[in-house]
């Protein structure tokens, strides 16, 4: 194993992190600010409690989870993009770099990435209201799992992308849909029966739901089918990210 | 000498058929400067990007330093360096930073007393903390060196390194050539330039249409195939070549000006003398005499031709 080159990878990606940290770090705080105010305040102050939590806390997780899958996504898909857009994807081809390395250090940085985002919206969701969390360390464990799973997931679209327009097409009409529809700022119990099921088949609806566990003891779902489905996703990235280096699939020809 | 780099019945073909190369053979000696020589589309690049990792051979076997770069990839990657023909950097980065990240992708620890080494003999050392995009086409050149030293490779790739490149830089980079085979690097560079193969390499090959045409010593094959041309002025216009000089095979000028005659340096006799007084028996007064030998550049374009 080849960690000095994981350990390069990893530092030489958080470095582009830190040049741009003010875009990095001040757009989802002030973006998770206005949804505070205009759903927490705003709208929730005429809702009433969801599941026993007042809407402005119920929407804590939910928020944290929608920002940290599509950073983790666009970082990691720009991660491995960038190199292969300006060509210096040779390096990594010619270095004595295992595929397994290289994924370790993107991926690690990436998720790294949107982990210290998802860390700053809790933070910043304290000013805005009064949360408990209920399952400290499921929800550290919840956090980095979506994390790792998703920066995969960017990794394969970063990959697979051969221009801009590709890198943005999966997160904006895939992603952002399925995590505004799996159940972010509502309870999936207040969907109508059929639209119920519907939404059973998607993956994010997992995701949150055992996220929200972990703060209030609750979910939609089982804590253990919500650990089941963030398994899968995650094995099922891996596997397709085997594949792509066993074949060399859009990378080496 | 052994070969540090052997490349056996070595094919490419890509997806739609195109076969960019065609059961090649090669051995490169340790220590040695070999340039590869061929037209655009010849295969050259996708030779060292076969050597190098960055495509997979359809077929054939390639070791570096005895081990082959399938099976045992790491301890053949290790062994080489790339410099690449496109200038492919991250823009954003500062030199240092880019040629570090060089060295820790091939497993090195950081060691910036080297690479300030590295940067001081590319004449780089002022410019380390600049960011690459502030840099000037030369310098940014110099960088794709530096990174592919950053992990002191036994084996350096220069692909067409000096294209696009001032007349200084070129002479610059020779020297940065010539103190790596000093110090026992094996390089191989490709190249269009053929004053630069005749320049630096100690042996040359020429590669056409995805095969190898020849590989052979740099002085031999300038020898061997050297021919030297006599080209003799006239004070007279001649009509035509006088019988007696048939045995020559001269060229006339389309003036008839001047005559051509074509001769082996390295033959027994080269037939100047018996020339010289003939050509006064038959008549023809000289003006002037001049000798030229062909440059390899005759000789590439030759085998080239021969192949198209």
């Amino acid at each position: 194993m080849n960690l000095n080159a994981v350990w390069t990878i990893y530092v030489f990606e958080m470095r582009r992190f830190f040049r741009t940290i003010t875009q990095s770090l001040v757009s989802p705080v002030l973006s998770t600010s206005l949804y505070f105010v205009v759903f927490g305040a705003a709208i929730g102050s005429r809702i009433q409690e969801v599941e026993g939590v007042s809407y402005g806390a119920f929407i804590v997780p939910g928020l944290i989870m929608l920002s940290v899958m599509t950073q983790a996504t666009s970082n990691a898909s720009f991660g491995i993009y960038f190199p292969k857009f300006i060509g210096t994807i040779y390096e990594l081809l010619s270095a004595p770099i295992s595929f397994l390395e290289v994924v370790m250090g993107y991926v690690g940085a990436a998720a790294t990435k949107a982990l210290f985002i998802g860390i700053i919206i809790l933070i910043t969701a304290f000013f805005f209201v009064d949360i408990q969390i209920a399952h400290p360390f499921a929800m550290m464990a919840f956090l980095v799992l979506t994390c790792i799973s998703f920066s995969l997931l960017g990794f394969i679209i970063g990959i697979w992308a051969d221009n801009f327009e590709k890198l943005q097409l999966i997160p904006l009409l895939v992603i952002t849909p399925l995590v505004f529809l799996g159940g972010s700022f509502y309870s999936i119990t207040m969907l109508p029966p059929v639209w119920q099921t519907i939404t059973l088949f998607n993956p994010v609806v997992y995701l949150i739901s055992g996220f929200r566990w972990s703060f209030f003891g609750a979910a939609d779902v089982g804590i253990g089918i919500s650990l089941f489905a963030i398994a899968l996703f995650t094995g099922a990235c891996m596997a397709i990210i085997w594949w792509i280096f066993r074949t060399g699939w859009r990378i080496r020809q | 000498m052994s070969a540090i780099v052997s490349v056996k019945n070595l094919r490419k073909s890509y997806a739609g058929g195109f076969e960019a190369l065609k059961s090649v053979s090669l051995d490169i000696e340790d220590g040695e400067i070999l340039a590869l020589l061929g037209p655009n589309g010849a295969g050259k690049t996708t030779l060292i990007s076969t050597i190098c990792g960055i495509t997979v051979p359809t077929s054939g076997s390639i070791t570096v330093g005895g081990f082959d770069t399938q099976t045992q990839f790491r301890a053949a990657r290790s062994l080489i360096g790339l410099v690449p023909q496109e200038i492919n950097l991250e823009p954003f980065e500062t030199v240092m930073n880019s040629v570090s990240f060089s060295r820790g992708l091939f497993g090195k620890p950081r060691n910036d007393a080297y690479i300030e080494d590295v940067l001081k003999q590319l004449s780089l050392h002022d410019k380390k903390d600049n960011k690459i995009m502030t840099l000037s086409g030369g310098m940014k050149r110099r960088v794709l060196i530096a990174k592919a030293l950053s992990h002191e490779p036994r084996v350096l790739f220069l692909d067409e390194p000096t294209a696009g490149v001032d007349v200084e830089l070129r002479k610059d980079m020779w020297e940065v050539v010539a103190g790596l085979k000093a110090s026992g690097v094996t390089i191989i560079l490709t190249t269009h330039y053929i004053e630069e193969a005749e320049a630096i390499a100690d042996r040359v090959g020429v590669i056409n249409k995805g095969e190898i045409l020849l590989v052979q010593d740099k002085a031999d094959l300038m020898a061997q195939m050297g021919q030297k041309q006599l080209k003799i002025e006239l004070a007279e216009a001649t009509a035509t070549i006088p019988d007696m000089l048939a045995g020559y095979d001269l060229e006339r000028a389309g003036d008839g000006m001047s005559l051509t005659y074509s001769y082996d340096t390295k033959g027994e006799r080269t037939g100047i003398t018996t020339l010289l007084n003939d050509l006064q028996k038959a008549g023809l007064q000289m003006k002037d005499i001049q000798t030229q030998q062909s440059s390899l550049e005759d000789i590439f374009v030759g085998l080239v031709k021969e192949t198209s």
